[in-house]
């Protein structure tokens, strides 16, 4: 009799080197697809990098947030300031956006932790609105109508338009897999195990000695730097920017929470899954206009009061699957 | 003299941001709900009063004859419909699906109103004014406004603490499980406090259309300034809510003085500074 304890399962083997295959796809897409499907995927990779770094602040840490667009715009700010102010080159400046981002999170952090629960949400919200007020003040970079980033600056990036777009593509593909990856390897650490605790139970969790506001604070650091990154990307793609679209609560909040909720929140599949049936919907229904934000809020509605745990907590209760273990099981028992 | 006079419109003032604030102070008093959708419902509110109006030709004020109990009655079914089954699962749940609510409401008021902005006339009691000292006169609107606003709040505290709907408010409030095997129907209580809450949003809803222009997008704005209302003023405290709202307001007042840009953000200001210094707001009620 012996009993095996393992956290890999057959499905989640399968999982993990389709994801592989899948990853080496991508990042060869440059030479083999054109420059709209590109940007389209890069678009998605942007709302999964979104969505899988706030489902580790709402599903884990229990920071349900609705400020993160803060750290979109600051990103987005960072990287403009210094590719056409100081005349970096963009991509360096990305990585500047994300330390900056993660640097200005543990101040804010220690005012927002002072909020609980739902009033945390709005608290951050309000943060939100002081980083695009302040930015809206910023003359140098066009004031409340804003900017966009010169041609000079584009070129440091790659200097014909096919390289540049590749570029930005693979950042893209970085950030969004590189999300999912960190998401993974985090929750399987000992913080991992750490914020599944925090997520079942702050009580039980706290009594067992886990440091629950060190756990969150790291997280809501790690979170901001990255999301600070992906704010970045957004400029790159997005080359033109006003502190309106750069700090949108819709844009970089309303349908991350969308996604996570539909998709699953406090899985790693879920944001993955959610951002899939985002951008089908979004073919098909775009059109529609105000008429698809209405069905996508009430959709989300739906699922939170008849099924909380979205579609893929739905799969993993019907057929046991995990695709992305990030617990133990006893098998051979 | 521009001090006193911004000092002056700001304290006035916050009796609209007052107003945005207790409807959302008596959901959270009575069910730990907070509404994301509360400032949409406000704007929901102009709207119903605009068509009210241009439909039968009231006075703005008086519309809200039909215009409050409609909004209550949405309350009451909204509660009972949707919110009550959010409720006792933890912060998510209410969070979200107000979340979801606040993004329909945008978009429906977008599709069927247009983007385009409106305001509500109410005639002589825009513009009539009289003077305090030179150089600071009180219009007749903000006094209106802000006398409204203390007998809403007046009206809210006499309700919770002097009758027994209060006192069902009060006990949901405090244990739910004792209050409904004292016989309460803590479902029909959460729908009460809710429909109460809207009619204070149909009031706050009328002003907001009389005092300025309003669109499908401005619901957020309103709820952040009635969030800050409730922070600054402690949570809980329904007088404290008004002070909330008049320090928000003569914040604002005076950071639009220095410059134009800062109004908004100097409220912002004044609200995290308070949040700093007394984390609980200044006058707390609820631990």
């Amino acid at each position: 009799m012996s009993a095996l304890v393992s956290r890999a399962t057959r499905a989640s083997r399968v999982a993990g080197l389709s994801a592989l295959g899948l990853a080496a796809v991508l990042v060869s897409a440059p030479w083999w697809t054109d420059i709209a499907t590109e940007r389209l995927i890069g678009e998605f990779m942007v709302y999964l990098a979104l969505a899988t770094l706030w489902n580790l602040l709402a599903g884990y840490a229990g920071l349900v947030s609705v400020g993160q667009q803060a750290y979109v715009g600051f990103g987005a700010y960072v990287l403009i300031s210094l590719a056409s102010l100081a005349g970096w080159n963009p991509l360096w400046a990305v990585p500047m956006a994300g330390l900056g981002a993660a640097a200005i999170a543990t101040p804010v952090a220690r005012l927002v932790f002072r909020l609980q629960g739902a009033y945390f949400a709005i608290g951050t919200w309000v943060m939100a609105e002081v980083f695009r007020l302040v930015c809206a003040q910023i003359s140098a970079l066009g004031g409340g109508s804003g900017t966009s980033l010169t041609p000079a600056a584009m070129k440091l990036v790659a200097a014909t338009r096919p390289a540049r777009e590749a570029a930005i593509y693979w950042l893209a593909l970085a950030l969004g897999l590189g999300a999912v990856a960190v998401a993974y390897l985090l929750l399987r650490s000992r913080i991992g195990l750490a914020l599944t605790a925090i997520r079942d139970s702050e009580i039980a969790s706290d009594s067992l000695g886990i440091r629950i506001d060190r756990v969150k604070l790291a997280v809501y650091v790690l979170v901001a730097g990255l999301t600070g990154m992906v704010g970045a990307l957004v400029e790159l793609q997005k080359v033109r920017m006003s502190p309106d679209a750069a700090f949108s609560v819709n844009d970089w909040t309303a349908f991350v929470i969308f996604i996570v909720v539909i998709g699953g929140i406090g899985t790693i599949e879920g944001p993955i899954l959610g951002a899939l049936i985002y951008f089908v919907l979004r073919e098909y229904l775009a059109e529609l206009g105000s008429l698809y934000l209405m069905i996508l809020g009430a959709l989300a509605i739906l699922v939170m009061l008849t099924a909380p745990q979205g579609l893929w907590g739905f799969v993993q209760r019907r057929f046991g699957l995990s695709l992305f273990p990030t617990g133990y099981r006893v098998r051979g028992l | 003299m521009t001090w006193i006079n911004a000092v002056v419109q700001g304290v006035l003032i916050g009796g609209l941001y007052a107003m945005f604030a207790a409807g959302l102070s008596l959901i959270f008093g009575v069910m730990r709900l907070v509404n994301i959708g509360h400032g949409d419902l406000i704007v929901a509110a102009s709207y119903l009063a605009w068509a009210v109006v241009h439909a039968t030709g009231l006075h703005p004020l008086t519309s809200l004859v039909i215009v409050a109990p409609l909004a209550a009655a949405f309350g009451y079914a909204l509660q009972l419909g949707v919110l009550n089954h959010t409720l006792g699962k933890g912060i998510l749940p209410p969070l979200l699906v107000t979340f979801g609510l606040s993004v329909i409401l945008q978009n429906g008021m977008l599709l069927i109103f247009t983007a385009d902005t409106r305001k509500l006339d109410a005639g002589a009691l825009e513009t009539g004014s009289f003077a305090l000292s030179p150089g600071v006169d009180i219009g007749y609107l903000p006094l209106l406004m802000f006398a409204t606003a203390l007998v809403v709040i007046a009206a809210l505290q006499f309700l919770f603490y002097s009758t027994s709907l209060g006192r069902e408010f009060r006990a949901v409030s405090d244990d739910r499980e004792v209050a409904a095997l004292m016989g309460i129907d803590d479902r029909r209580v959460y729908a009460s406090a809710m429909a109460l809450s809207l009619a204070v949003v149909a009031v706050a809803g009328v002003f907001l259309a009389i005092r300025s222009n309003f669109d499908p997008f401005m619901g957020p704005g309103r709820l952040i300034f009635g969030f800050e209302a409730v922070i600054i003023g402690g949570l809980g405290n329904l007088w404290g809510t008004l002070a909330g709202g008049v320090i928000l307001g003569v914040a604002q007042g005076v950071g639009a003085e220095i410059n134009p840009g800062w109004q908004v953000l100097a409220g912002h200001i004044a609200f995290f500074l308070v949040l700093a210094v007394r984390p609980r707001g200044l006058f707390p009620r609820i631990s």
